[in-house]
């Protein structure tokens, strides 16, 4: 059985940060990186662009062989973890190969969430999170495309938006239908939402909001889409794109704690000695310590990773990781839309303060939200600003109660202006 | 991972112009038309401060880190480099960056971020306020990294002293074929001579008297002339066994012109044993000798200008220098080593003490460059061939208080005491003014040391 002091396992964005971090700290521990793919890592973010057709697969893996080589990382592919035993402190892969640890990370990132709709098993449909997805979209895209043909994304997330959009660019008459009355629920309010909306149903997508699917049933080389209420959508491709679940699957039995993610400690530590967890395989606690959304964006994969690399290693510049503070920066025909944090609640108490510009018919829309004057949320559509210095004015609970008229005006320059009175 | 040079930015010397963005604007454009610039400064209208959003530059580049593409990556050369050819213009740099150091170029639609124009940054060459400088002393410790670290590891110095910075640099650069005399004080009490038979450094060490460093590195570096072979006579000496007990041997042998490189590292007293006064020592500071209470509150006679000293002695080489301004030390590091190869060379360094001086430990740079900044420390250096040299302008210093009050031992300074320190730092930098003036067709400054103290007189 081969034995590393380290073992990561998925590389992707949280599992490759944290390589780093271990290697910052550590200079001579063994580390391996297992991965169940045979090929280069490849962000599951960029897949939209390789659907597009806007980067060929071949030029959009996140690192090359020379990156691990250079940490003296053994990094394998095709090495698909099938079961976790901690109490041996080993894995057993998909081929029966069993590969010992010291410590642990646990980065293997989520899988599409299949929703219980009747007929669904019985009819062929698209999922959109690794290459080879990427890669049987595009096809699909195309004919659709050459062919006029038309297609039904089912939810109104980030995956369903892009996808949907490059489904339109490529040609194809598109649906999307989403459960929830707006499009990207969670990320946007509904004025922003409208506005991006807007922007699909000039491009002639159809956005069907507040509506459930009741039943697929198969049709000739497609299927039909029948919703709630009667009616009914014919697809050449349907994309389902309805969440993700955590990827779990060979930590039955292990010890490991799931909910709704592996559980951890803000040290990224889970239920079991030395096993750490980081990325979208994680239940992310909210910075803001409610309900609101956390996790399950690019940017917490990678603080997420150091943080256990950081912990694995015992680096003792670890801090612990503050909780996920929603992100997003969504590019959606030519235009862009910004999200930071959270918004106010329905109940909001008197220390809230929302601010908004731009209504509807203005060309651009932002809103600001602040309680007890420390920034809580930044949201725009057809505005910039830094989100990375938005995000660290939440995180360090600056008070902008007196800046908030000049933030919403001009967003940028006044967080930089205050962002960089505060380094050193 | 290299260090990288910085663009660094001074707040209180900008004006808000934005000459630095227009010349970025115009040296980024691809197409005749005004690019999007890559620095960008901006008015903090609660607090008037003016600020900026540039890349650093990042050792740990988060831009890089959070790209789904690839397309952002630190180079050999520090510089986060961008790739037009694989980005997809998600913008998820831009929340990774805290810095605004990348954004969104609504003009050229994609993400630009400053890669500090090939080394001859343009933002820097149009700042004509001081308020951008281009700061290379990276490039410096690179190459310095590249040399052999001849003190052994784990040398036991204070925390945040500034004594083995001082030290191994300085090694690194002179090189294994040197003799090194360390005499007592922090220096060797760090442990460079060694402890339990073994040796602290590798290169041959000794560790003199108070009194006679400057001699024995004298016979040292003859003897081994007349044997036919050069070595480079080193001295790490504190400024006590300097300038006070030691400066008998030191005025002799700079008198004499011996081929000997002296390093003094000044932290104004006796600190290795218990903080004592010593020539140097500031008036008005407390140390164990010079107590505050009652009937006392702290040195009652102004400190000695030891370097100024040395100089009248007509050395090769005599120059000030700070762990503050690293390329300026390496620079006179270079020209002192230079100059022990023909005659004396004299280097006196200023090293806050942490410990001593009671300030916290993670400021002793800070306090090193206030030193430096309201003229208390003026950094200079003398030729024997071009005479003496500012070698920064010393006509708009910081108010010597911002300095005194980062230091515990000026703690209990009252009024009268600050204003003499205020006159003395005055006096002194205006002696240093004048002394610059002077040029060796002037007479002064003549091969013959005698000479230039007569016209001088
Ligand atoms: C289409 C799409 C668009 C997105 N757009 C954005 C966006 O714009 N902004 C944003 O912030 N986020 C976006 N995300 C989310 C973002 O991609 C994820 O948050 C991020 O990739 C999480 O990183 P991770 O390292 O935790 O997991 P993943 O990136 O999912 O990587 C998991 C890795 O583990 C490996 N693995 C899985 N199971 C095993 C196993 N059993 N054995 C061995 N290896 C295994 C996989 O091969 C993979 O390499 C998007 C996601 C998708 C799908
Ligand atoms: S863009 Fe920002 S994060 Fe990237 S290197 Fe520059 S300062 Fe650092
Ligand atoms: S905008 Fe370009 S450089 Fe920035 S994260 Fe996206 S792909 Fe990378």
């Amino acid at each position: 059985m081969e034995q590393f002091d380290y073992v990561v396992l998925g590389a992707s964005h949280a599992g490759l940060e944290a390589l780093r971090a271990i290697r910052a700290h550590d200079a001579d521990g063994s580390i391996a990186v297992l991965d169940r793919e045979g090929r280069l890592p490849v962000s599951p973010t960029v897949l939209p662009y390789v659907v597009s057709g806007k980067r060929p697969e071949d030029r959009i893996a996140l690192r090359e062989r020379g990156w691990f080589d250079d940490l003296q990382v053994a990094y394998r592919q095709q090495a698909h973890a099938a079961a976790l035993d901690t109490a041996y402190s080993r894995l057993r892969l998909a081929d029966g190969r069993e590969i010992g640890y010291g410590k642990l990370l646990l980065a293997t990132g989520a899988a599409p969430a299949i929703p219980p709709i009747e007929g669904l098993s019985d009819v062929r449909f698209h999922v959109l999170r690794t290459l080879d997805d990427a890669l049987a979209l595009r096809e699909v895209a195309s004919a659709a495309g050459r062919s006029a043909g038309r297609a039904v994304v089912l939810g109104a997330g980030l995956v369903g938006m892009h996808a949907a959009e490059n489904l339109a660019r490529a040609g194809a008459r598109v649906t999307i239908v989403e459960m929830r009355d707006q499009v990207l629920p969670g990320y946007f309010d509904a004025t922003a939402a409208a506005r991006i909306e807007g922007a699909f149903r000039d491009n002639g997508v159809e956005v069907l909001t507040g509506r459930r699917v009741a039943r697929v049933a198969p049709r000739a080389a497609g299927c039909t889409v029948l919703l709630e209420g009667g009616e009914a959508c014919d697809a050449d491709v349907l994309l389902v794109a309805a969440g993700v679940r955590p990827e779990v699957s060979y930590l039955a039995g292990s010890g490991v704690a799931v909910e709704r993610g592996v559980v951890v400690d803000e040290f990224m530590r889970t239920a079991a000695a030395n096993v750490w967890a980081a990325g979208d395989v994680v239940q992310t606690r909210s910075f803001f310590g409610d309900a609101t959304p956390a996790g399950g964006i690019l940017p917490d994969a990678v603080e997420q990773g150091r943080t256990a690399g950081m912990s694995m290693a015992g680096d003792p510049a670890l801090q612990p990781y503050p909780g996920g503070v929603s992100l997003n920066t969504y590019g959606f025909f030519g235009r862009r839309a910004l999200s930071v944090g959270r918004d106010a609640p329905r109940e909001a108490g008197p220390g809230w303060e929302t601010r908004v510009r731009g209504g509807e018919g203005s060309d651009a829309y932002l809103k600001i939200v602040l309680c007890e004057g420390r920034l809580q949320g930044v949201f725009g559509v057809d505005v910039l600003f830094d989100p990375g210095i938005m995000w660290e004015l939440i995180l360090r609970r600056v008070d902008v109660g007196a800046r908030a008229d000049a933030l919403l005006e001009d967003p940028q320059d006044t967080a930089r202006a205050l962002m960089s009175g505060l380094w050193r | 991972m290299t260090a990288t040079p910085t663009i660094a930015f001074d707040a209180a010397r900008c004006d808000g112009c934005g000459d630095c963005m227009n010349a970025c604007a115009s040296a980024k454009s691809t197409d005749g038309k005004l690019a999007q610039a890559r620095i960008h400064i901006i008015r903090d209208a609660e607090s008037g401060r003016w600020g900026v959003a540039q890349c650093r530059q990042c050792g740990d580049p988060r831009c890089a880190s959070v790209c789904p593409a690839a397309a952002l990556e630190k180079g050999d050369d520090g510089i986060v480099a961008w790739d037009a050819g694989r980005c997809v213009n998600c913008l998820i740099c831009t929340a990774g960056c805290t810095f605004g150091g990348i954004a969104f170029s609504a003009k050229e639609g994609y993400v630009v971020k400053c890669d500090q124009c090939a080394g001859a940054p343009q933002c820097v060459a149009a700042c004509t306020r001081g308020a951008l400088r281009y700061v290379t002393t990276a490039k410096l410790y690179n190459r310095w990294g590249e040399l052999e670290d001849l003190f052994v590891p784990g040398l036991g110095g204070c925390q945040g002293c500034n004594t083995e910075l001082i030290m191994r640099h300085t090694l690194r650069r002179v090189g294994s074929n040197t003799v090194l005399a360390t005499p007592p004080g922090c220096i060797p009490g760090m442990g460079s001579v060694g402890y339990n038979g073994m040796l602290g450094c590798k290169v041959p060490v000794f560790h003199p008297l108070l009194t006679n460093t400057a001699s024995m590195l004298t016979g040292i570096r003859r003897q081994y002339k007349r044997k036919g072979r050069n070595v480079t006579a080193l001295a790490l000496a504190g400024d006590g066994g300097a300038g006070d007990v030691g400066f008998q041997s030191l005025s002799g042998a700079a008198e004499r012109g011996e081929q000997i490189l002296f390093v003094c590292v000044d932290n104004e007293g006796y600190m290795n044993t218990g903080a004592q006064r010593s020539g140097s020592t500031t008036y008005g500071a407390w140390t164990a000798t010079t107590p505050v209470g009652e009937g006392a509150r702290g040195k009652t006679q102004d400190a000695k200008n030891l370097p100024l000293l040395m100089m009248w002695h007509g050395c090769e080489y005599v120059a000030t220098a700070s762990t503050a301004f690293m390329e300026d030390f390496y620079a006179k590091l270079e020209a002192a080593l230079d100059a022990s190869e023909r005659g004396f060379a004299y280097l006196h360094l200023y090293s806050p003490c942490t410990s001593g001086w009671r300030f916290p430990s993670a400021s002793n740079i800070e306090v090193a460059r206030k030193a430096v900044e309201t003229n208390f420390a003026v950094l200079w250096e003398y030729r024997r061939e071009h005479g003496l040299k500012l070698s920064r302008d010393i006509d708009d210093p910081a108010p010597v208080t911002d300095y005194l009050k980062l230091l515990g031992k000026f703690r209990h300074l009252d009024a009268a005491q600050i204003a003499h320190i205020e006159q003395h730092v005055a006096e002194q930098a205006q002696v240093m003014r004048e002394l610059a003036a002077m040029r060796p067709g002037d007479g002064l400054f003549d091969r013959s040391p005698s000479n230039f103290l007569n016209a001088a007189g």
